[in-house]
């Protein structure tokens, strides 16, 4: 404390919760301009960060300060990262409410969709839900915390790619343009570009909504098909992910950009990514619960399926790839037989929503 | 019964009348016009860059939409030399572009001088003309006046349904939060934001707030009501300020709300009409008017950059809600919200409340008839929406307190960020939307009147608004006993919102289905030449007017109801 408050405006620290893949590449990128404090929860990492300049074997920049106090954090920065799996999302932002003031910017680099129960609802019985039960990360934040000059991040952005200095860009949403400024300022570089966009929940739903389309992709590599079936599904991908994102209060020219296209193209093509993978485990035959089994971590598309397929249910709105990747995940539907339903569904029109 | 109202006597807040801001204000009356002339002028030159070339364009377009107003819009209330006055910002604009050349320096302040001439002209003109010797005799007038009328009346007929001493207090009844607002007043600055259904509303409030022993709040009162005499001399008795619709160019809009935000510094308490207008459809103000909120947001950052931290230069939003029986101008308004929305499909008539007789035979009605109104006073809320405690602190969901400045800091400094307080504005705006719902007092008129509406609705589920409306009147008849299911069923829904403090209900609420109907068929628009709901031969439900009827049920829309249909 005793040392935040010496610390003028001028070399506050930046602050990253989070030391997965991501967070770890953006505090690399934030400390090559800026003093950076990151927090991790478990003690020995904390350790490994402030003496051996590593979290779990990632190389860190040598500025780059740890704690794991989320009071410490909160009192030394006024701009905070929130790079954290969505998974832990809601826990970590209530770890932090206490210390979080109004004065603080908060910036979310999290692709995920939380679902907010009344007392006694259960979510595994719930076959409904209306928009107001649904949560954006930056949703989360405001409900939780007291910030509300709240961003979010998102794009095309592989982290092996960015911790090797490969050029890329990404997309800092916010309703503030004060906080779209301080992003840019701090995270913009020659070889990094950040832009710009008011729509964060049109941004947030893009980068939520690709990991739908993502799955698929991953089905139709599975099946060995080629690029035309690639190309057919990312257009009516992103014809979905539009009215999707329409129907949930963002805006469709918001999935035209980077958090949107640029980050379609680039899943749709990497075999790495978790949601890919289990499209492509899906077509080769194995079921929901194999796959589950032998995944770290949830690939987050498969949430955000059955999340939006229950919204369907309250919108009056069709979204056949969704639905038809619900029912292959949970409902027994084969991956051939989605496949043959959209190809005889009736789409005649082109491009509907611009 | 039911519980009893409770009437208090309110003993005055600052009980020198010198104290009063308002009363400090009026006796710099002057220097304050000057100042606001003044700061709207740098304001506008700022929004504009100070490029010369748009300030001539903004003083042309200005020009062109004022000599149109006096041409097609011309009203009692417009001074004479309005004419004279364009007239010679037209020969200077000229004068200007012929004669001005070289540097656009020389040219911005050959503009500069006619922009101060239009906003000390606007300024001067929105300046409440407010005299605390007017405002002590109207009170009185008011009071008193009222109270005759009232006694009169009842002592004559009607003595024996209420309590043996008549004021006004038993016709108007003051809930919620009156105790908390006064303390308020004394501590910060309060800004209170009413939902506007009558043009009764203003003297209304005004009274509320003398009766409370609170000093005189100054508000925005639109210019059209000044064309009414009657309701001139309240104004300016009750410290409003004037605000025209008709103007709608930047300057005016600017010079607006630089006095609005300069009287709230000043630590006038104001009262805003959120929704702008009158709700047209008799649906409780869903999106409001950000204008004049923005500048209780300006007002406060302002006074957090002057240093004021403690709670005298705190701002506190007081949402209220004004609950009628009856609306006098109930059908002028749903017509014009019917012509507005179905466009050639609908017809509008004449207004009712355009004259001080029609006016004064209304007051006359009132008071010495039954409808009575209730006023909710919802609990005081920081500019950000956080609900502020007696002392009035913030108080965040947890109870936790919250230090409001913080939401106008960036690296420890309070910052100016036009764009992040637009923010703020729209976040404002929706917080006092989901007070007014639930401090919304239920009537049993409000009651009788939604449910006979959706029977009708659901019983003509593929007609839409306009031909639900045109429906003949043999299709208009309820059976008292479906009828009466209905309003069970929809009591039962408030009730539980209730207890969930979603919405509050008048005690009358609390009687039997058969009174509640009895007491809401009595009272559900009850002067108007055609009744909204009443009772046939054979017991059954039926309306004269079926647009009234819509009208008088929008008042409970927006607590999804209309699922019980």
């Amino acid at each position: 404390m005793g040392m935040a408050l010496k610390n003028s405006s001028k070399s506050q620290p930046i602050g990253v919760i989070g030391v997965g893949s991501f967070g770890t590449a953006i505090a690399n990128m934030l400390a090559e301009k800026n003093e950076v404090m990151v927090y991790a929860r478990k003690q020995e990492v904390v350790e490994e960060i402030n003496t051996q300049h590593s979290a779990s074997g990632k190389i860190l920049n040598p500025k780059i300060r740890a704690t794991f106090s989320p009071e410490e954090l909160c009192t030394s920065c006024g701009v905070l990262f929130f790079m954290i799996p969505s998974a832990a999302f809601l826990e970590v932002t209530r770890t932090f409410a206490p210390f979080l003031h109004p004065y603080h910017l908060v910036i979310h680099g999290t692709k995920g969709l939380a679902v907010q129960l009344a007392d006694g609802e259960q979510w595994d019985t719930l076959k409904k839900l209306r928009r107001k039960q649904i949560l954006t990360m930056s949703e989360v934040i405001v409900q939780e915390t007291l910030a509300v000059r709240v961003g979010c991040l998102a794009g095309p952005n592989i982290s092996k790619e960015l911790s090797d200095g490969q050029p890329a860009a990404t997309v800092i949403a916010s309703k503030y343009n004060e906080v779209i400024q301080e992003g840019q300022r701090l995270l913009r570089s020659e070889k990094f570009q950040v832009y710009g966009n008011s729509d964060i929940i049109g941004v947030e739903l893009s980068g939520v909504l690709k990991n739908i389309i993502a799955i698929a992709a991953g089905a139709l590599a599975g099946l060995g098909l080629g690029e035309n079936a690639k190309g057919l599904l990312i257009s009516r991908g992103i014809v979905e992910m539009a009215h999707l994102s329409k129907a949930l209060g963002g805006t469709a020219s918001s999935v035209m950009g980077l958090a949107g296209i640029g980050d379609l193209v680039t899943t749709c093509n990497s075999p790495d990514s978790r949601n890919f993978t289990v499209g492509f485990r899906l077509a080769k035959g194995e079921s929901l619960s194999q796959i589950m089994a032998s995944m770290e971590e949830v690939a987050e598309g498969v949430n955000t399926i059955r999340i939006v397929d229950a919204f369907l249910k309250t919108a009056g709105i069709r979204a056949p790839i969704t639905e038809n990747l619900h029912r292959v995940l949970f409902e027994d539907l084969s991956i051939e037989e989605a496949l043959q339903f959209l190809m005889k569904y009736p789409f005649s029109v082109d491009v509907d929503f611009v | 019964m039911e519980e009893n109202y409770i009437k208090h006597q309110y003993a005055p807040i600052l009980p020198e009348k010198d104290e009063w801001p308002v009363v400090k204000l009026a006796r710099e009356r002057k220097e304050f016009v000057k100042k606001v002339a003044t700061l709207s002028e740098g304001r506008i030159l700022d929004l504009i860059g100070k490029n010369p070339e748009i300030l001539k364009e903004e003083l042309e377009t200005t020009l062109y939409r004022e000599k149109l107003r006096i041409k097609q819009n011309p009203w009692d209330v417009d001074p004479d030399d309005e004419g004279p006055f364009w007239g010679e910002v037209k020969n200077n604009l000229l004068q200007i572009h012929s004669e001005v050349s070289g540097t656009k320096a020389k040219k911005l302040e050959a503009y500069q001088e006619v922009l101060r001439k239009i906003t000390s002209r606007y300024s001067e003109e929105i300046a409440s003309n407010f005299k605390a010797s007017h405002y002590k005799f109207t009170r009185r007038v008011v009071t008193y006046g009222f109270s005759r009328l009232l006694n009169a009346a009842r002592v004559k007929g009607f003595g024996s349904l209420f309590s043996n001493q008549f004021t006004l207090q038993d016709k108007i009844q003051i809930t919620g939060q009156t105790a908390q607002l006064r303390e308020l007043a004394t501590k910060g600055t309060v800004v209170m934001v009413p939902t506007h259904f009558s043009n009764l509303d203003s003297v209304l409030i005004g009274w509320i707030i003398s009766v409370l022993g609170m000093p005189p709040f100054i508000y925005g009162a639109g210019l059209n009501l000044f064309n009414i005499s009657i309701f001139a001399y309240f104004m300016n008795a009750l410290g409003a300020y004037k605000v025209d619709r008709r103007k709608k160019n930047m300057m005016y809009l600017e010079t607006l709300k630089t006095y609005s935000k300069e009287a709230i510094q000043f630590g006038c308490h104001s009262l805003f009409f959120p929704g702008g207008t009158r709700s047209r459809s008799g649906i409780i103000e869903s999106k409001l008017k950000l204008g004049l909120l923005s500048t209780a947001i300006e007002a406060q950052r302002a006074n957090f950059e002057n240093g004021m931290t403690d709670v005298s230069g705190k701002i506190f939003i007081v949402p209220v809600t004004i609950n009628y029986h009856f609306v006098l101008e109930a059908p002028g308004l749903i017509q014009d919200y019917l012509s507005q929305t179905g466009q050639e499909r609908y017809y509008k008539e004449n207004d009712e409340f355009s004259t001080s007789y029609k006016i004064s035979k209304f007051l006359f009605k009132f008071f010495t008839k039954g409808s009575d109104i209730s006023v909710s006073i919802g609990r005081a809320m920081d500019v950000m929406g956080n609900y502020v405690d007696q002392d009035g602190k913030s108080l965040d969901k947890w109870g936790r307190v919250v230090n409001t400045q913080e939401y106008f800091m960036s690296n420890g400094k309070v910052t100016v960020d036009a764009q992040r307080e637009e923010e703020y504005t729209q976040m404002l705006g929706k917080r006092i939307v989901e007070e007014f719902h639930k401090i919304n007092r239920v009537f049993s008129s409000h009651l009788v009147a939604f449910v006979a509406f959706e029977l009708i609705k659901s019983k003509n589920a593929k007609l839409d608004l306009f031909d639900l409306i045109r429906l003949p009147q043999e299709d208009l008849v309820l059976n008292y006993e479906e009828f009466k299911a209905a309003c069970q069923r929809v009591l039962d829904q408030i009730f539980e919102l209730k207890a969930q403090g979603k919405i509050d209900s008048a005690p009358h609420l609390n009687r039997s289905m058969d009174e509640i109907i009895t007491h809401g068929l009595e009272n559900v628009g009850m002067y108007h030449a055609k009744r909204p709901l009443i009772k046939d031969k054979s017991g059954n439900l039926t309306t004269e007017d079926m647009s009234l009827l819509y009208f008088y049920h929008n008042r409970l829309h927006g607590y999804g109801l209309e699922k019980l249909f």
